[in-house]
């Protein structure tokens, strides 16, 4: 323990920071982001199951089953051992390249789908403290300017598929992706807008300092939520928007052509996607890792209080990826002209419209 | 005809209320499965259908309540059979004795292949003898195309015993009654 301790306080501060970044993400993505994929896919599956009076997956029996007396069977059940199955399943399929694929855009795609979603979640303060360490990857001033640059990119992993793959369901659910983000991008951004003229910085850790101190956002911007909720379903693809997916009628959309580990990156990307604008919307709507009593709205000093409010991030991100889950269960998909209809004269005008009221109401209480 | 489409109100636009139908509508199923255990499929292979009577399964070769093999080798059932699955060798010069002390012969091999059966019925239908029926099993499943050829000890193992009418127990009755003419008093 000593040693551990002298070795850190013998390191210079880049040397700290080089090895507490790694290890940070490190943990978050093999240790939260990869399980939480896994797993969502897990309630995915169940969650439809419970909805259309399935049971669900209920199979996977791995051998050490039987030597778990009661709980061994229920787990079975609940089919936690699905996800295991479901990705060594992947590893071993293989890995077809159908000939007329454009091959170097066909193998750098599902890259492309992934690494935006990933790296969104750097700049996300998903706990206060652990011991001296900010809990966030990236503490940068322009956190949400660079969410929305890297989101942005993740659709030109779709795009590139849909164009590489060489067949036209890939190609429509491609072009469909591309008409489907700029809808959007332009609406999702605008809504923000109103919460960072209250908040006064771009920085995510100030805006969930700003929450812990007064009401969360959700409460004073419902406009602004519901323009970003809708927009993020847009944009991570999902039910009522999945128009470049479309099962029904694109076959697989921008994935038709691919297999095996390719086509479980796209997936992985789609959720990944998914628990990042989850964890966005935590931070921008429901006050990121605080709570409103019991002290936890305070930066942690003890070591529990650092872990528990990870526990309070985690859960709010969990409530709301459930919430994404449900919908797609619920909701029709939307025509394609509804989609840009509801994005370009419905969502543009009203994120305009609080930016403005917004402005007014600060104008009116802050004249200066 | 044409159906004039009313335009929705502001309020129907505003998707609200189909949101609200969903989340009633799929929480209500979500409830039922999850707590009231209604989930409305099978897991098959531990539970299976029972199919409603007169269902078009697998046909077997019965026996009659004696125990006898009913099936009299006459081939009818493999001259009907559309897509040619039964095969029958009849006795031939081999001094097979049928079961039974009133039927001439005794098949000496019945096969139904069972991956060309249609399960149509003809042969059920065809059979003068009662001896072969379409019974409850559909799901029939094997390794080896030689595994789905059933052969005869095989069909009467799976066939068991028809509770129907003895024909030619009910024929001897008749004869054996006609010994003793009836005489009006």
């Amino acid at each position: 323990m000593e040693a551990i301790k002298q070795f850190f306080s013998g390191l210079s501060w880049e040397q700290e920071f080089v090895i507490f970044t790694t290890l940070k993400v490190c943990i978050v993505l093999f240790g939260a982001v990869l399980p939480i994929v896994a797993y969502a896919v897990l309630v995915e599956r169940k969650v439809s199951a419970w909805i259309q009076d399935r049971v669900g997956p209920n199979r996977a029996t791995p051998f050490f089953v039987k030597y778990l007396p009661v709980v061994g069977p229920i787990l079975v059940r609940l089919g936690i051992f699905h996800p295991l199955a479901d990705g060594l399943k992947s590893f071993l399929k293989e890995d077809f390249t159908p000939a007329h694929v454009r091959k170097v855009y066909f193998w750098i795609a599902p890259a492309i789908a992934v690494v935006p979603a990933m790296l969104a979640l750097a700049v996300i303060p998903f706990g206060s403290k652990l011991g001296d360490q900010k809990m966030v990857i990236a503490d940068l001033n322009v956190g949400i300017l660079f969410t929305f640059g890297i989101i942005s990119l993740g659709v030109y992993g779709l795009v590139l598929a849909g164009y590489a793959s060489n067949s036209k369901f890939s190609f429509l659910g491609g072009i469909r992706s591309s008409a489907q983000m700029i809808s959007y991008e332009i609406a999702m951004g605008m809504s923000v807008i109103p919460i960072f003229m209250l908040v006064g910085d771009l920085n995510l850790s100030k805006v969930i300092a700003y929450q812990a101190d007064g009401a969360w956002l959700v409460f004073k911007q419902p406009i602004a939520f519901v323009i970003f909720l809708v927009a993020a379903f847009a944009e991570t693809n999902r039910l009522p928007f999945d128009l470049p997916e479309a099962e029904t009628e694109l076959v697989g959309g921008y994935h038709t052509e691919y297999s095996s580990m390719k086509f479980a990156l796209f997936f992985i990307g789609e959720y990944t996607a998914m628990i990042a604008a989850s964890a966005m919307m935590v931070v921008l709507f429901f006050g990121g890792w605080t709570l409103p009593f019991a002290g936890l709205n305070e930066s942690a000093t003890t070591f529990a209080m650092g872990l528990a409010h990870i526990g309070i991030f985690v859960s709010k991100m969990l409530f709301l990826m459930v919430v994404f889950i449900w919908v797609r269960w619920m909701l029709p998909r939307f025509r394609y002209d509804q989609l840009m209809d509801l994005g370009w004269r419905r969502f543009v005008p009203l994120a305009l419209v609080n930016i403005v009221l917004t402005a007014v109401v600060l104008w009116a209480l802050h004249p200066k | 005809m044409i159906v004039k489409r009313a335009n929705l109100t502001l309020w129907e636009r505003l998707f609200l209320p189909t949101l609200l139908g969903g989340l009633q509508v799929t929480g209500k199923h979500f409830i039922r499965t999850v707590f009231g255990g209604k989930a409305v499929t099978m897991q098959y292979p531990e539970q299976k259908w029972v199919v409603p009577e007169g269902y078009r399964g697998a046909p077997y070769l019965v026996r009659d309540q004696a125990g006898d093999t009913k099936c009299v080798s006459c081939q009818l059932c493999e001259f009907v059979c559309p897509p040619k699955a039964i095969k029958i060798i009849p006795p031939g010069d081999s001094s097979l004795k049928a079961d039974r002390a009133n039927a001439e012969k005794t098949p000496k091999e019945f096969e139904i292949n069972m991956l060309r059966c249609i399960f149509c019925g003809f042969c059920q239908e065809v059979c003068p003898e009662e001896a072969i029926f379409l019974q409850r099993d559909y799901s029939l499943t094997g390794e080896t195309r030689d595994e789905m050829i059933y052969n005869k000890e095989k069909l009467l193992a799976l066939g068991g015993t028809h509770a129907g009418v003895q024909k030619w127990k009910q024929k001897l009755e008749e004869a054996k009654g006609q010994e003793t003419f009836p005489v009006k008093d």
